[in-house]
């Protein structure tokens, strides 16, 4: 039962996707497809990120990750999590988990956040691939101009946010 | 495809070395991986079927004609809540907004849809919403779709850019 309740989205969708294919079959075999594409995508992507993640818990010492990426690593945090988010590969979805790994061992939550915005704008794969489709003028520019605002949101978020759901999240991260 | 070979070798070579270093804590490692990993799964699968219904219905060439056509304010408005709810990978993202732009449309709205489409994310939201609790889930992704439309709007001030 624990597990039905686990999946429930997962049915819901996988039989709305069954329904789609009964009533609108072109429509259906197209939705089926895609999510076929993606999933492979997906199973192929996560396992050496959870790998990683596992590995990265068991060896780093959370005064490690405070040192470099704490509440008092400053500017050099910063950039850490931002070079961590710009050096990543894949789709934004596989940044959270990463994220949550930086939360469980007390890295700032400015630093995640800015960590997020880089993995999300400033990858550098992706913004070679940018380049070449959209000239160096819009590229670049798109960048410079991120590089500030993926702070300002950073900043912003925990400004509206309040502490209590700040904290909430640090003892998510630990129980998860 | 690269990138994901690079991710698979840094993996072996990061396992081999802690193996030899320490088995058990290795074993304990790979426990943790796969627990995590089972643990998220089912949002995972959750916004992997939400990716692939919301292509099949805002598929690119439907994309392309709504950021095509539109103009104005609502014309911004609509590229970026296009680019919020689509997940579209950048390698068709890219070549399609290029060709938006040869055809005619505007830099501001194909600028809020690139933006959107990369910092907004609708469709993951279940996924990071478990990781950062709601708030701050709704928080970030509000600020992210107000921002690619600062950006946008500021691209559209820059000569250098046509």
């Amino acid at each position: 039962m624990d597990i039905l309740k686990r999946y429930k989205y997962v049915l819901a969708l996988s039989i709305l996707l069954l329904i789609s294919y009964i009533v609108k079959p072109e429509f259906g075999s197209n939705a089926i497809g895609l999510t076929w594409i993606n999933l492979k995508q997906m199973l192929f992507l996560l396992p050496p990120i959870f790998l990683i993640l596992g590995l990265l818990d068991v060896w780093v010492p959370k005064e490690t990750m405070i040192k470099l990426m704490g509440k008092d690593s400053g500017v050099q945090g910063g950039i850490l999590a931002f070079l961590m988010g710009s050096a990543a590969a894949g789709p934004l979805y596989a940044a959270f988990p990463v994220a949550h790994m930086l939360i469980k061992k007390e890295a700032s939550l400015i630093n995640v956040f800015v960590f997020i915005g880089a993995w999300s704008t400033t990858k550098i794969p992706m913004f070679l691939f940018e380049m070449s489709a959209l000239g160096v003028g819009f590229s670049l520019s798109r960048l410079l101009l991120n590089i500030p605002i993926i702070v300002l949101i950073a900043s912003l978020s925990l400004k509206i946010s309040s502490k209590q759901d700040q904290i909430e999240i640090y003892n998510k991260a630990k129980s998860m | 495809m690269v990138s994901n070979l690079i991710l698979y070798a840094v993996a072996i070579i990061f396992l081999i070395y802690s193996y030899l270093k320490d088995k058990k804590k290795t074993k304990q490692a790979l426990t943790k991986g796969y627990k995590s990993f089972i643990n998220i799964l089912p949002e995972f699968l959750t916004i992997i079927l939400l990716i692939g219904m919301v292509l099949s219905i805002l598929n690119p060439q439907i994309v392309s004609s709504l950021i095509g056509t539109s103009s104005g304010i609502w014309g911004i408005l609509s590229s970026s809540i296009i680019g919020a709810i689509t997940l579209i990978p950048g390698f068709i993202a890219f070549p399609l907004a290029k060709n938006l732009l040869d055809y005619g449309a505007g830099i501001v709205p194909i600028a809020a849809f690139v933006s959107s489409l990369m910092m907004v994310g609708v469709v993951t939201i279940p996924l990071e919403k478990k990781y950062f609790g709601s708030k701050l889930t709704y928080i970030r992704n509000a600020l992210a779709f107000v921002f690619s439309i600062v950006i946008a709007l500021v691209m559209g001030a820059m000569p250098w850019i046509y």
